[in-house]
Protein backbone atom coordinates (compact mmCIF):
# COMPACT_ATOMS: atom_id res chain seq x y z
CA UNK A 1 0.00 0.00 0.00
CA UNK A 2 1.06 3.46 -0.72
CA UNK A 3 2.63 5.70 2.29
CA UNK A 4 0.29 8.66 2.38
CA UNK A 5 2.56 10.22 4.87
CA UNK A 6 6.37 9.80 4.74
CA UNK A 7 8.09 11.53 7.37
CA UNK A 8 12.16 12.02 7.14
CA UNK A 9 15.16 12.50 9.24
CA UNK A 10 12.71 15.26 10.78
CA UNK A 11 14.01 17.36 13.39
CA UNK A 12 12.86 20.01 15.51
CA UNK A 13 13.85 22.59 18.57
CA UNK A 14 12.81 25.20 20.01
CA UNK A 15 14.84 28.33 20.49
CA UNK A 16 13.10 30.95 22.87
CA UNK A 17 14.60 34.40 21.96
CA UNK A 18 12.25 35.99 24.69
CA UNK A 19 14.05 33.60 27.40
CA UNK A 20 17.52 33.93 27.35
CA UNK A 21 17.90 32.06 24.19
CA UNK A 22 17.39 28.86 25.70
CA UNK A 23 17.20 25.90 23.01
CA UNK A 24 14.53 23.00 23.86
CA UNK A 25 15.25 20.56 21.37
CA UNK A 26 12.25 17.93 20.88
CA UNK A 27 13.02 15.34 18.67
CA UNK A 28 15.94 14.58 15.91
CA UNK A 29 16.21 12.37 12.59
CA UNK A 30 12.39 10.97 13.40
CA UNK A 31 11.14 8.72 10.53
CA UNK A 32 7.68 7.76 10.01
CA UNK A 33 5.65 6.08 7.36
CA UNK A 34 1.61 5.71 7.67
CA UNK A 35 -0.16 4.10 4.60
CA UNK A 36 -4.23 4.15 4.33
CA UNK A 37 -5.62 2.25 6.54
CA UNK A 38 -3.81 2.52 9.88
CA UNK A 39 -3.92 3.88 12.73
CA UNK A 40 -0.42 5.32 14.03
CA UNK A 41 -0.18 6.20 17.95
CA UNK A 42 2.63 8.72 19.01
CA UNK A 43 3.41 7.30 22.67
CA UNK A 44 5.93 8.82 24.96
CA UNK A 45 6.08 10.72 28.27
CA UNK A 46 4.77 14.43 28.40
CA UNK A 47 7.40 16.61 26.72
CA UNK A 48 8.46 13.76 24.26
CA UNK A 49 7.21 15.73 21.68
CA UNK A 50 4.03 14.27 20.42
CA UNK A 51 2.13 17.20 19.86
CA UNK A 52 4.76 18.82 17.98
CA UNK A 53 5.40 16.25 15.73
CA UNK A 54 1.42 15.82 14.95
CA UNK A 55 2.00 19.93 14.46
CA UNK A 56 4.59 19.56 12.06
CA UNK A 57 2.51 17.23 9.95
CA UNK A 58 -0.20 19.64 9.85
CA UNK A 59 2.25 22.32 8.50
CA UNK A 60 1.52 24.37 11.70
CA UNK A 61 5.03 23.81 13.25
CA UNK A 62 8.05 24.40 11.51
CA UNK A 63 10.76 21.96 11.74
CA UNK A 64 14.49 22.78 11.33
CA UNK A 65 15.71 19.86 9.24
CA UNK A 66 13.93 16.94 7.22
CA UNK A 67 10.59 16.61 5.19
CA UNK A 68 6.79 15.54 5.61
CA UNK A 69 5.93 14.14 2.16
CA UNK A 70 1.80 13.86 1.85
CA UNK A 71 -0.06 12.46 -0.23
CA UNK A 72 -2.19 14.89 -1.99
CA UNK A 73 -3.98 14.86 -5.35
CA UNK A 74 -1.36 12.32 -7.02
CA UNK A 75 2.10 13.64 -5.99
CA UNK A 76 3.91 14.43 -2.80
CA UNK A 77 3.79 17.57 -1.09
CA UNK A 78 6.78 18.08 1.31
CA UNK A 79 4.76 20.14 4.34
CA UNK A 80 8.04 21.10 5.77
CA UNK A 81 9.02 23.43 2.44
CA UNK A 82 6.49 24.09 0.47
CA UNK A 83 4.20 27.68 0.26
CA UNK A 84 1.37 28.62 2.77
CA UNK A 85 -0.90 28.32 -0.20
CA UNK A 86 0.05 24.68 -0.99
CA UNK A 87 -0.12 23.40 2.52
CA UNK A 88 -3.72 25.65 2.65
CA UNK A 89 -4.84 23.42 -0.27
CA UNK A 90 -3.56 19.73 1.71
CA UNK A 91 -5.26 20.85 4.57
CA UNK A 92 -8.82 21.44 3.32
CA UNK A 93 -8.25 18.45 0.36
CA UNK A 94 -6.32 15.82 1.81
CA UNK A 95 -5.50 16.20 5.65
CA UNK A 96 -7.45 17.01 8.82
CA UNK A 97 -6.82 17.58 12.17
CA UNK A 98 -9.04 17.53 15.44
CA UNK A 99 -7.57 19.26 18.66
CA UNK A 100 -9.19 19.30 21.73
CA UNK A 101 -10.10 22.77 21.56
CA UNK A 102 -12.13 24.41 19.54
CA UNK A 103 -11.34 27.98 18.31
CA UNK A 104 -14.79 29.30 17.88
CA UNK A 105 -15.32 32.03 15.40
CA UNK A 106 -17.77 34.60 16.70
CA UNK A 107 -21.52 34.38 15.23
CA UNK A 108 -21.15 30.98 13.43
CA UNK A 109 -23.74 28.02 14.21
CA UNK A 110 -22.47 25.07 15.75
CA UNK A 111 -23.91 23.29 12.67
CA UNK A 112 -22.32 25.33 10.34
CA UNK A 113 -19.12 25.10 11.60
CA UNK A 114 -18.85 21.34 11.60
CA UNK A 115 -20.51 21.86 7.85
CA UNK A 116 -17.84 24.12 7.00
CA UNK A 117 -14.68 21.71 5.66
CA UNK A 118 -17.67 19.76 3.09
CA UNK A 119 -18.67 23.46 1.83
CA UNK A 120 -15.03 24.54 1.08
CA UNK A 121 -14.92 21.92 -1.32
CA UNK A 122 -17.84 22.37 -2.54
CA UNK A 123 -20.28 19.63 -1.24
CA UNK A 124 -23.89 21.76 -1.58
CA UNK A 125 -25.16 23.42 1.45
CA UNK A 126 -28.06 20.75 2.80
CA UNK A 127 -25.71 18.09 2.02
CA UNK A 128 -22.91 19.32 3.62
CA UNK A 129 -25.41 20.23 7.02
CA UNK A 130 -27.57 16.88 6.50
CA UNK A 131 -24.18 15.02 6.83
CA UNK A 132 -23.04 17.86 10.28
CA UNK A 133 -26.28 16.93 11.74
CA UNK A 134 -26.24 13.03 11.71
CA UNK A 135 -22.47 13.76 13.37
CA UNK A 136 -23.52 16.20 16.24
CA UNK A 137 -26.14 13.79 16.77
CA UNK A 138 -23.87 10.69 17.11
CA UNK A 139 -21.87 12.87 19.24
CA UNK A 140 -24.69 13.67 21.59
CA UNK A 141 -24.86 17.80 21.07
CA UNK A 142 -28.59 18.45 21.61
CA UNK A 143 -30.43 19.59 18.55
CA UNK A 144 -31.62 22.79 20.21
CA UNK A 145 -27.70 24.04 20.13
CA UNK A 146 -26.93 23.22 16.72
CA UNK A 147 -27.94 26.47 15.26
CA UNK A 148 -26.26 28.67 18.07
CA UNK A 149 -22.26 29.76 18.19
CA UNK A 150 -20.20 27.39 19.85
CA UNK A 151 -18.84 30.02 21.81
CA UNK A 152 -21.41 29.68 24.58
CA UNK A 153 -21.01 26.13 24.51
CA UNK A 154 -19.44 24.11 27.83
CA UNK A 155 -15.68 22.79 27.18
CA UNK A 156 -16.87 19.13 26.90
CA UNK A 157 -19.54 20.19 24.50
CA UNK A 158 -17.09 22.29 22.31
CA UNK A 159 -14.41 19.45 21.82
CA UNK A 160 -17.18 17.46 20.56
CA UNK A 161 -18.20 20.24 18.00
CA UNK A 162 -14.88 19.94 16.84
CA UNK A 163 -14.42 16.24 16.25
CA UNK A 164 -17.75 16.39 14.56
CA UNK A 165 -15.99 18.98 12.21
CA UNK A 166 -12.48 17.09 12.04
CA UNK A 167 -14.27 14.16 11.22
CA UNK A 168 -16.73 15.49 8.60
CA UNK A 169 -14.95 15.78 5.46
CA UNK A 170 -13.58 12.24 5.41
CA UNK A 171 -10.08 13.48 4.43
CA UNK A 172 -7.62 10.96 2.94
CA UNK A 173 -5.62 11.74 6.42
CA UNK A 174 -6.74 12.79 10.00
CA UNK A 175 -4.37 13.93 12.70
CA UNK A 176 -6.35 13.17 16.34
CA UNK A 177 -4.66 15.42 19.18
CA UNK A 178 -5.86 13.87 22.24
CA UNK A 179 -9.18 14.09 20.87
CA UNK A 180 -11.12 11.59 23.77
CA UNK A 181 -9.50 13.33 26.74
CA UNK A 182 -12.00 14.72 29.39
CA UNK A 183 -14.95 12.76 27.26
CA UNK A 184 -17.34 10.69 29.01
CA UNK A 185 -17.11 6.73 28.20
CA UNK A 186 -20.03 6.90 25.97
CA UNK A 187 -18.66 9.47 23.78
CA UNK A 188 -15.36 8.11 24.23
CA UNK A 189 -16.79 5.24 22.39
CA UNK A 190 -18.40 7.08 19.71
CA UNK A 191 -15.09 8.92 18.99
CA UNK A 192 -13.64 5.08 18.74
CA UNK A 193 -16.48 4.27 16.25
CA UNK A 194 -15.70 7.12 14.20
CA UNK A 195 -11.89 6.39 14.11
CA UNK A 196 -12.65 2.43 13.22
CA UNK A 197 -15.12 3.90 10.21
CA UNK A 198 -12.27 6.06 8.90
CA UNK A 199 -9.97 2.76 8.70
CA UNK A 200 -12.20 0.86 7.65
CA UNK A 201 -12.34 3.79 4.76
CA UNK A 202 -8.86 3.20 4.46
CA UNK A 203 -8.05 6.62 5.86
CA UNK A 204 -4.53 7.26 6.94
CA UNK A 205 -4.48 8.46 10.82
CA UNK A 206 -1.74 9.56 13.19
CA UNK A 207 -2.61 10.32 16.72
CA UNK A 208 -1.83 10.90 20.45
CA UNK A 209 -4.27 9.72 22.68
CA UNK A 210 -3.60 9.65 26.52
CA UNK A 211 -6.45 7.09 27.58
CA UNK A 212 -4.99 3.73 27.38
CA UNK A 213 -8.22 1.98 26.52
CA UNK A 214 -8.96 4.23 23.72
CA UNK A 215 -5.07 3.42 22.45
CA UNK A 216 -5.36 -0.07 22.88
CA UNK A 217 -8.67 -0.01 20.62
CA UNK A 218 -7.58 2.00 17.66
CA UNK A 219 -3.80 1.37 17.30
CA UNK A 220 -2.53 -0.60 14.31
CA UNK A 221 0.85 0.72 15.57
CA UNK A 222 2.84 2.52 17.90
CA UNK A 223 5.60 5.12 17.65
CA UNK A 224 7.78 5.55 20.34
CA UNK A 225 8.94 8.64 21.42
CA UNK A 226 11.53 8.89 24.02
CA UNK A 227 12.04 12.47 24.50
CA UNK B 1 -4.08 29.70 -11.86
CA UNK B 2 -0.67 29.66 -13.20
CA UNK B 3 0.32 33.68 -12.57
CA UNK B 4 0.22 35.76 -9.46
CA UNK B 5 -2.23 38.58 -9.35
CA UNK B 6 0.38 40.66 -7.39
CA UNK B 7 4.23 40.29 -7.91
CA UNK B 8 6.38 42.43 -5.21
CA UNK B 9 10.23 42.75 -6.43
CA UNK B 10 12.32 44.33 -3.73
CA UNK B 11 10.25 47.51 -2.77
CA UNK B 12 11.87 49.49 -0.91
CA UNK B 13 10.53 53.36 0.14
CA UNK B 14 12.88 56.02 2.04
CA UNK B 15 12.19 58.92 3.80
CA UNK B 16 15.36 60.76 3.11
CA UNK B 17 17.37 58.99 4.90
CA UNK B 18 14.91 56.94 7.03
CA UNK B 19 13.66 53.68 5.76
CA UNK B 20 10.08 53.17 5.46
CA UNK B 21 10.02 50.08 4.02
CA UNK B 22 12.93 47.84 2.58
CA UNK B 23 13.41 45.10 0.42
CA UNK B 24 9.85 43.49 0.41
CA UNK B 25 9.39 41.32 -1.73
CA UNK B 26 6.64 38.16 -2.19
CA UNK B 27 3.41 36.95 -4.79
CA UNK B 28 -0.02 37.21 -3.91
CA UNK B 29 -2.20 35.10 -5.62
CA UNK B 30 -5.97 34.91 -5.91
CA UNK B 31 -7.71 34.31 -3.48
CA UNK B 32 -5.09 34.98 -0.96
CA UNK B 33 -5.93 37.27 2.31
CA UNK B 34 -2.05 38.57 3.42
CA UNK B 35 -1.97 40.21 7.05
CA UNK B 36 1.30 42.50 7.36
CA UNK B 37 1.47 42.85 11.38
CA UNK B 38 3.82 44.50 13.40
CA UNK B 39 4.30 47.36 15.68
CA UNK B 40 3.44 51.37 15.15
CA UNK B 41 6.51 52.34 12.94
CA UNK B 42 7.38 49.35 11.47
CA UNK B 43 6.48 50.25 7.82
CA UNK B 44 3.14 48.71 7.56
CA UNK B 45 1.16 51.61 6.84
CA UNK B 46 4.39 52.84 4.08
CA UNK B 47 4.31 49.40 2.42
CA UNK B 48 0.68 49.11 1.97
CA UNK B 49 0.77 52.63 0.47
CA UNK B 50 3.45 50.95 -1.79
CA UNK B 51 1.55 48.54 -2.75
CA UNK B 52 -1.96 50.07 -3.45
CA UNK B 53 -0.47 53.00 -6.03
CA UNK B 54 -0.52 55.88 -3.22
CA UNK B 55 3.15 56.15 -2.85
CA UNK B 56 6.01 55.80 -5.42
CA UNK B 57 8.67 53.62 -3.92
CA UNK B 58 12.37 54.43 -4.03
CA UNK B 59 13.34 51.37 -5.42
CA UNK B 60 11.80 47.90 -6.69
CA UNK B 61 8.81 47.00 -8.30
CA UNK B 62 5.04 46.24 -7.62
CA UNK B 63 3.71 44.27 -10.47
CA UNK B 64 -0.26 43.66 -11.07
CA UNK B 65 -2.16 41.19 -13.46
CA UNK B 66 -4.08 43.45 -15.59
CA UNK B 67 -7.23 41.58 -16.99
CA UNK B 68 -5.80 40.84 -20.59
CA UNK B 69 -2.34 41.58 -20.59
CA UNK B 70 -0.53 39.41 -17.53
CA UNK B 71 1.65 41.45 -14.92
CA UNK B 72 2.22 44.91 -15.14
CA UNK B 73 4.07 47.85 -13.20
CA UNK B 74 1.95 49.95 -11.56
CA UNK B 75 3.82 52.69 -11.41
CA UNK B 76 4.98 52.35 -15.01
CA UNK B 77 0.97 52.49 -16.36
CA UNK B 78 0.42 55.88 -16.52
CA UNK B 79 -1.91 57.72 -14.59
CA UNK B 80 -5.36 57.08 -16.28
CA UNK B 81 -5.12 53.23 -16.25
CA UNK B 82 -3.74 53.38 -12.87
CA UNK B 83 -6.85 55.30 -11.69
CA UNK B 84 -8.78 52.88 -13.53
CA UNK B 85 -7.33 49.91 -12.09
CA UNK B 86 -8.12 51.91 -8.57
CA UNK B 87 -11.77 52.56 -9.18
CA UNK B 88 -12.51 48.97 -10.84
CA UNK B 89 -10.09 45.59 -9.60
CA UNK B 90 -9.20 47.34 -6.88
CA UNK B 91 -10.63 48.20 -3.49
CA UNK B 92 -9.40 49.74 -0.53
CA UNK B 93 -10.83 50.29 2.84
CA UNK B 94 -9.18 53.19 5.01
CA UNK B 95 -8.86 52.49 9.08
CA UNK B 96 -11.35 56.03 9.16
CA UNK B 97 -14.23 55.48 7.11
CA UNK B 98 -14.58 58.86 6.67
CA UNK B 99 -11.29 58.95 4.50
CA UNK B 100 -12.93 56.36 2.28
CA UNK B 101 -16.44 57.82 2.19
CA UNK B 102 -17.81 60.75 1.10
CA UNK B 103 -19.87 62.28 3.79
CA UNK B 104 -21.71 65.05 1.90
CA UNK B 105 -23.84 62.50 0.11
CA UNK B 106 -26.09 59.80 0.88
CA UNK B 107 -25.39 56.13 1.88
CA UNK B 108 -27.14 55.06 -1.26
CA UNK B 109 -24.50 57.00 -3.59
CA UNK B 110 -21.77 56.37 -1.51
CA UNK B 111 -22.03 52.42 -2.95
CA UNK B 112 -23.82 54.11 -5.96
CA UNK B 113 -20.78 56.20 -7.31
CA UNK B 114 -18.49 53.30 -7.49
CA UNK B 115 -21.05 51.96 -10.09
CA UNK B 116 -21.17 54.76 -11.73
CA UNK B 117 -17.36 55.32 -12.40
CA UNK B 118 -17.16 52.11 -14.30
CA UNK B 119 -20.13 52.84 -16.40
CA UNK B 120 -23.53 51.85 -14.76
CA UNK B 121 -25.97 54.70 -16.02
CA UNK B 122 -29.71 52.91 -15.10
CA UNK B 123 -30.66 55.19 -11.97
CA UNK B 124 -32.86 52.20 -10.64
CA UNK B 125 -30.31 49.53 -10.77
CA UNK B 126 -27.79 51.56 -9.46
CA UNK B 127 -30.40 52.16 -6.67
CA UNK B 128 -31.14 48.57 -6.10
CA UNK B 129 -27.34 47.46 -5.97
CA UNK B 130 -26.60 50.01 -3.51
CA UNK B 131 -29.65 48.50 -1.61
CA UNK B 132 -28.32 45.13 -1.94
CA UNK B 133 -24.66 45.95 -0.81
CA UNK B 134 -26.01 47.94 2.12
CA UNK B 135 -28.11 44.89 3.03
CA UNK B 136 -25.18 42.67 2.67
CA UNK B 137 -22.99 44.66 5.23
CA UNK B 138 -25.99 44.50 7.04
CA UNK B 139 -27.06 47.99 7.53
CA UNK B 140 -31.53 48.37 6.89
CA UNK B 141 -33.01 49.77 3.76
CA UNK B 142 -34.42 52.48 5.17
CA UNK B 143 -30.97 54.36 5.83
CA UNK B 144 -30.37 54.41 2.11
CA UNK B 145 -30.88 57.91 1.93
CA UNK B 146 -29.36 58.93 4.98
CA UNK B 147 -26.62 60.95 5.16
CA UNK B 148 -22.68 58.72 6.55
CA UNK B 149 -22.53 61.68 8.87
CA UNK B 150 -25.88 59.83 10.84
CA UNK B 151 -24.25 56.87 11.54
CA UNK B 152 -22.42 54.96 13.91
CA UNK B 153 -18.56 53.83 13.79
CA UNK B 154 -19.46 49.91 13.05
CA UNK B 155 -22.01 51.52 10.15
CA UNK B 156 -19.49 53.40 8.59
CA UNK B 157 -17.07 51.02 8.63
CA UNK B 158 -19.49 48.20 6.75
CA UNK B 159 -20.53 51.21 4.45
CA UNK B 160 -16.97 51.73 3.61
CA UNK B 161 -16.65 48.02 2.70
CA UNK B 162 -20.24 47.84 0.91
CA UNK B 163 -18.46 51.00 -1.48
CA UNK B 164 -15.38 49.29 -2.50
CA UNK B 165 -16.92 45.34 -2.80
CA UNK B 166 -20.14 46.48 -5.34
CA UNK B 167 -17.68 46.39 -7.87
CA UNK B 168 -16.27 42.98 -7.68
CA UNK B 169 -12.53 43.81 -7.40
CA UNK B 170 -9.95 41.10 -7.30
CA UNK B 171 -7.81 42.98 -4.58
CA UNK B 172 -8.57 44.56 -1.37
CA UNK B 173 -6.28 46.83 0.63
CA UNK B 174 -7.46 47.45 3.82
CA UNK B 175 -5.99 49.20 6.34
CA UNK B 176 -6.56 48.23 10.14
CA UNK B 177 -10.13 47.52 9.22
CA UNK B 178 -11.29 47.48 12.84
CA UNK B 179 -9.19 49.88 14.24
CA UNK B 180 -11.26 51.67 17.06
CA UNK B 181 -14.71 49.89 16.84
CA UNK B 182 -15.98 48.60 20.35
CA UNK B 183 -14.88 44.80 20.34
CA UNK B 184 -18.71 43.41 19.83
CA UNK B 185 -18.66 45.53 16.73
CA UNK B 186 -15.48 44.63 15.96
CA UNK B 187 -16.51 40.86 16.07
CA UNK B 188 -19.76 41.49 14.05
CA UNK B 189 -17.31 43.49 10.90
CA UNK B 190 -15.10 40.44 11.05
CA UNK B 191 -17.71 37.58 10.57
CA UNK B 192 -18.82 40.00 7.84
CA UNK B 193 -14.96 40.30 6.02
CA UNK B 194 -14.80 36.76 6.47
CA UNK B 195 -17.93 35.96 4.47
CA UNK B 196 -17.43 38.26 2.11
CA UNK B 197 -14.05 37.39 1.01
CA UNK B 198 -14.66 33.52 0.71
CA UNK B 199 -18.06 33.79 -0.96
CA UNK B 200 -16.42 36.59 -3.50
CA UNK B 201 -12.82 34.58 -3.62
CA UNK B 202 -11.01 38.04 -2.95
CA UNK B 203 -7.40 38.68 -2.74
CA UNK B 204 -6.60 40.79 0.76
CA UNK B 205 -3.82 42.70 1.93
CA UNK B 206 -4.69 43.73 5.45
CA UNK B 207 -2.62 45.62 7.72
CA UNK B 208 -3.54 45.06 11.52
CA UNK B 209 -1.50 45.04 14.77
CA UNK B 210 -4.00 42.55 15.95
CA UNK B 211 -2.89 39.08 15.86
CA UNK B 212 -6.41 37.93 16.72
CA UNK B 213 -7.80 39.99 13.46
CA UNK B 214 -4.85 38.48 11.23
CA UNK B 215 -5.55 34.68 12.28
CA UNK B 216 -9.34 34.72 11.83
CA UNK B 217 -9.20 36.93 8.38
CA UNK B 218 -5.50 36.17 6.86
CA UNK B 219 -4.16 33.44 5.28
CA UNK B 220 -0.74 33.96 5.26
CA UNK B 221 1.50 36.55 7.37
CA UNK B 222 4.64 38.73 7.39
CA UNK B 223 5.69 40.31 10.59
CA UNK B 224 7.57 43.34 10.26
CA UNK B 225 10.01 45.28 12.21
CA UNK B 226 12.26 48.82 11.56
CA UNK B 227 10.83 48.60 7.75
CA UNK B 228 11.76 45.05 6.60
CA UNK B 229 9.99 41.84 6.79
CA UNK B 230 11.16 39.70 9.86
CA UNK B 231 9.30 36.45 9.56
CA UNK B 232 6.68 35.23 7.16
CA UNK B 233 4.75 32.04 6.55
CA UNK B 234 1.25 30.63 7.09
CA UNK B 235 -0.75 32.31 9.72
CA UNK B 236 -0.91 29.73 12.45
CA UNK B 237 2.38 28.19 12.24
CA UNK B 238 3.76 32.24 12.40
CA UNK B 239 1.48 32.74 15.51
CA UNK B 240 2.11 29.20 17.10
CA UNK B 241 5.52 28.60 16.22
CA UNK B 242 7.29 32.03 15.93
CA UNK B 243 11.16 31.99 14.99
CA UNK B 244 12.28 35.54 14.86
CA UNK B 245 13.02 37.30 18.41
CA UNK B 246 10.27 39.89 17.56
CA UNK B 247 8.02 37.77 16.46
CA UNK B 248 8.46 36.08 19.86
CA UNK B 249 7.66 39.03 21.37
CA UNK B 250 4.98 39.80 19.47
CA UNK B 251 3.12 36.89 20.46
CA UNK B 252 4.02 36.56 23.91
CA UNK B 253 3.13 40.04 24.51
CA UNK B 254 -0.61 39.54 23.82
CA UNK B 255 -3.02 39.57 26.77
CA UNK B 256 -5.61 36.86 27.29
CA UNK B 257 -9.14 37.94 28.19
Amino acid sequence: MTAMIRVETLSKTYVLHTQGGVSIPVFADADLEVAGGECVTLHGPSGSGKSTLLRCLYGNCKPDAGAIRVRHDGAEVDIAAADPRDVLAVRKHTMGYVSQFLRAIPRVPALDVVAEPLRAVGVPAETARGRAAELLARLRIPERLWALAPATFSGGEQQRVNIARGFAAGHPILLLDEPTASLDARNRAVVIELIEEAKAAGTALVGVFHDDEVREAVSTRIFSMLG
Amino acid sequence: MSAPLLRVKDLTRLYGARVGCRDVSFDLWPGEVMGIVGESGSGKTTLLSCLSARLEPTAGSVQYDVRGQGLTDIYIMGEPRRRMLMRTDWGIVHQNPRDGLRMGVSAGANVGERLMAVGARHYGDIRARADEWLGKVEIESERLDDLPLTFSGGMLQRLQIARNLVTHPRLVFMDEPTGGLDVSVQARLLDLLRRLVTDLNLAAIIVTHDLAVARLLAHRLMVMKNGEVVESGLTDQVLDDPHHPYTQLLVSSVLMP
